[in-house]
């Protein structure tokens, strides 16, 4: 009697796996390869007077703290530099790495939008960018304290961005 | 106007569908004590089709006369096309598919309604109403989420064209001959549905069957074989079956259709296998049905790139689930009262019969598994693609099991096979193995596969035909013809793909002109590369010269330039001979750099549709076979002899 009801059983199935995929239809989030894995090896000099220069090893040594990818020539930058300020000020540690950039209009930069960095790298020729798998400016990274990168965001930070980044930050705690 | 008209015919169409169903489910409860509901019933399916026939018609004048004013030829048309690409454009985009499908739909009901006299009223009722069903929901689709003669309010200056890949004069064969023999199967799965809604499962109702399924199947094959066609030419990958899901989508519905043809014979002839020749006939049109959802709602990545749109792959799904789902429901319900069939012994034509079902169902099967793994996958959260490494793996050794069979299977008697081996069994044999020992001397072993494939098709080349051996040709019945004929156009494809894997040879240059490359054992000299112009398009094209000692021949490919929607397609210039063909695409290229070339001489390839059309006319033959004898009988039985 039971057997009799297979082929509807198989339809069934069929139908619940199609609705399932149309209703859930594609996202078109990609979530970055990288994320998951260590920090690849890097060692930038510093990119303006006073501050240091980031390395591979500083990220990784107990504490999480988040890498923000810019440039002073980038405008969308210019757009996430308040929540970037805001993030720092709420707590979380934010090193910067400046992309193909001039110390000169780094300084200005940071003057006229804020600095939210304790230490910011140079990468004249983008290769830390490369390395980390950024596809362009701006780009952030959160890696946690044993230099394992725990979430990769790209593009610009928008305000709806800001509840996500601080899940992933209290996450690494 | 005529978008209006049209418009109306089709709810008009759809209100006379309602009727045919309502009246179908009063018949049913045996409220027709007369006849005249079945009468009525008849007569509102044969007005039905006509309805849909004319809205159909009213679409085709309104692209013939590219009237922008209605969205969709705006959207899918241009002034400046040709005629014959204006009037197959009318079935190049979604809605005017959508339309076809339900005037195939309604015009096999009315065939249904003209011609089946040997149904019984009650069984035909059944029938027509379950067509009327099945065309409601679409025309619900149709009317609700994809209505053809939408108007466009202000009109468009200029329509946006039809896109290249698609004006070519496959286009105005390819789809409607598929529709026809997808749709077509919606009349069996109604006769199935009929016989089990009536309790009259049986031969009677086979041979009612018989004639849809084989005319469904034959155009379903054609339609197949120029589609085939097509891809190759048109795409310029020199391939002629990529395993693409929509192409997937075509083979499943025709695999159910081959088995289903050759048990409605079981059933027919024997009267055994009833449940399972119900339950292939629910299958086949079941098939065309997940066909147009894989298509039309775009839920599987296809390179045919069809729009995706989930609301009308919901409306589909939800028609899917609704029809198929009834169906399997009423399969369940029923099928355990219907009589176990005759049996037969294992070794018999009924035993051969059933062995081709199984490796079909599991092909079938197979294919199923293979076009919907990556959406299985995906729901385990894992990105997967599958190909032609795992298609051609798992249905090429049952593809070649299959054919070995029907050396044999055609050979047996019914019901239990009292005579030894038929000598030419043992002759087919022997040449198999003979193919099969000069294929691997020639092709050093490297191609296994298709040196099997050979092998199994000279076989069978002699095996399809033994069945007339020593038998007066004049007097052998047309459909033994068309069986011969169908199995010979299996041997001959066969060949054409072992072939085409094992001998094709391909070049790949960048080439200057007056530069002579070798292919196979031809020598292509590219002559000169120009730009030339036709009504919609412009191109650069190449004039290749080639020869292989017997004169000279020109070759034209282009790589040509689509203003609206602005596109380049390549078109390949083919050179058929008969030991094969040679086939030439132009890549890209520029002055003083050379041009890129990719040349292939694939010897014996056209043996593969020619043999698709030979498994086709084989099918045609034993439909007029069938019909004609049957015409006769039933005449004979209406007028008794005089004396």
């Amino acid at each position: 009697m039971v057997k009799r009801f297979v082929p509807l059983a198989l339809l069934l199935a069929f139908v619940g796996l199609v609705a399932w995929k149309l209703m859930a239809p594609e996202t078109d989030k990609v979530t970055s390869q990288l994320v998951g894995r260590t920090v690849p090896t890097f060692a930038l000099e510093p990119a303006v007077a006073g501050k240091p220069g980031l390395a591979s090893a500083d990220l990784g040594k107990g504490a999480p703290r988040m890498v923000n990818i810019f440039a002073s020539w980038c405008v969308p930058c210019i757009a996430e530099a308040p929540l970037l300020d805001a993030l720092a000020r709420e707590g979380l540690a934010i090193d910067g790495i400046a992309v193909r950039d001039r110390p000169d209009d780094v300084v200005d930069f940071l003057a006229e939008h804020g600095d939210p960095f304790g230490a910011i790298g140079a990468d004249p020729e983008s290769a830390a960018m490369i390395a980390l798998g950024a596809a362009g400016v701006p780009e952030s990274f959160i890696v946690d304290g044993s230099g394992r990168i725990a979430y990769h965001h790209q593009g610009p930070l928008t305000p709806a961005d800001l509840p996500e980044i601080r899940r992933q930050w209290e996450a690494v705690q | 106007m005529i978008a209006e008209i049209g418009h109306a015919a089709l709810w008009l169409a759809a209100a006379l569908a309602l009727l045919q169903l309502g009246l179908g489910i009063t018949v049913l409860r045996g409220r027709d004590d007369d006849g005249a509901m079945a009468l009525a019933m008849r007569a509102l399916a044969v007005a039905q089709g006509a309805l849909t026939l004319f809205a159909f018609l009213s679409l085709i004048l309104l692209f013939w006369r590219t009237d922008l004013s209605v969205e969709l030829v705006a959207a899918h048309s241009a002034s400046a096309k040709p005629w014959l690409y204006k009037v197959a454009g009318t079935w190049g985009n979604h809605e005017g598919s959508m339309l076809l499908w339900v005037m195939v739909m309604s015009l096999s009901g009315a065939g249904l309604g003209l011609f089946a006299r040997r149904l019984d009223s009650a069984v035909l009722s059944a029938a027509l109403g379950t067509q009327a069903a099945i065309g409601l929901g679409f025309f619900a689709f149709l009317l609700f989420a994809s209505n053809p003669f939408a108007r466009l309010n202000p009109p468009a200056v200029e329509g946006r064209g039809l896109n290249p890949v698609l004006q070519d004069p496959g286009l105005a064969f390819h789809p409607p001959t598929l529709y026809f023999g997808y749709v077509g199967l919606s009349v069996a799965f109604s006769i199935a549905i009929a016989g089990m809604l009536t309790d009259r499962v049986g031969p009677a109702l086979a041979r009612a069957m018989r004639p849809w399924v084989l005319a469904s199947w034959v155009l379903l094959t054609a339609g197949i074989v120029a589609g085939s066609y097509w891809a190759y030419y048109e795409l310029g990958w020199g391939g002629y079956w990529f395993w693409d899901p929509v192409e997937n989508a075509s083979l499943m519905p025709w695999l159910a259709a081959t088995a289903l043809l050759h048990s409605v014979s079981v059933l027919a002839a024997r009267s055994a296998l009833k449940a399972w020749t119900m339950m292939l006939a629910l299958v086949a049109f079941s098939m065309s049905m997940v066909g147009t959802f894989l298509v039309r709602s775009g839920i599987i990545t296809s390179v045919h790139a069809f729009a995706v749109d989930p609301l009308r792959g919901s409306f589909i799904l939800a028609l899917l689930a609704l029809y198929v789902g009834g169906a399997m429901a009423l399969f369940g319900w029923k099928i355990g009262g219907v009589r176990e069939g005759e049996r037969f012994d294992l070794v018999s034509r009924e035993g051969a019969l059933v062995a081709n079902n199984l490796l079909l169902s599991v092909i079938l099967a197979l294919v199923f598994i293979g076009t919907l793994y990556p959406l299985a996958a995906e729901a385990l959260d894992e990105r997967i693609s599958v190909g032609p490494p795992y298609f051609n793996t798992v249905v090429g050794p049952l593809a070649l099991l299959l054919g070995l069979l029907l050396y044999v299977g055609p050979l047996l008697g019914w019901r239990r096979h009292r005579r030894g081996v038929p000598r030419s069994v043992a002759l087919s044999g022997v040449i198999a193995a003979a193919s099969l020992v000069t294929m691997l001397i020639v092709t050093r072993g490297e191609h296994l596969f298709a040196c099997f494939g050979m092998a199994v098709a000279a076989g069978l080349a002699v095996a399809s035909l033994s069945p007339l051996f020593g038998r007066r040709l004049g007097r052998v019945p047309m459909a033994t013809w068309g069986m011969a004929v169908a199995h010979f156009g299996v041997a001959v494809s066969l060949a054409g793909m072992a072939s085409e894997a094992a001998f094709t040879k391909e070049t790949l240059v960048r080439a200057q002109p007056g530069e002579i490359v070798a292919v196979g054992s031809w020598q292509v000299e590219l002559h000169d590369v120009m730009p030339v112009a036709g009504p919609n398009w412009s191109a650069i094209e190449a004039e290749l010269r080639v020869s292989r000692g017997d004169g000279v021949e020109v070759l034209r490919p282009q790589s040509r330039a689509f203003a609206s929607p602005p596109t380049v397609t390549s078109e390949a210039a083919l050179s058929t001979h008969a030991d094969g063909q040679l086939y030439a695409v132009l890549g890209d290229g520029r002055e003083g750099e050379g041009w890129q070339l990719r040349l292939w001489w694939k010897p014996f390839v056209t043996l593969i549709w020619w043999g698709g059309l030979l498994i086709a006319l084989g099918g045609l033959l034993a439909l007029v076979g069938r019909t004609w004898r049957e015409g006769r009988r039933a005449r004979a039985i209406r007028e008794p002899a005089r004396w």
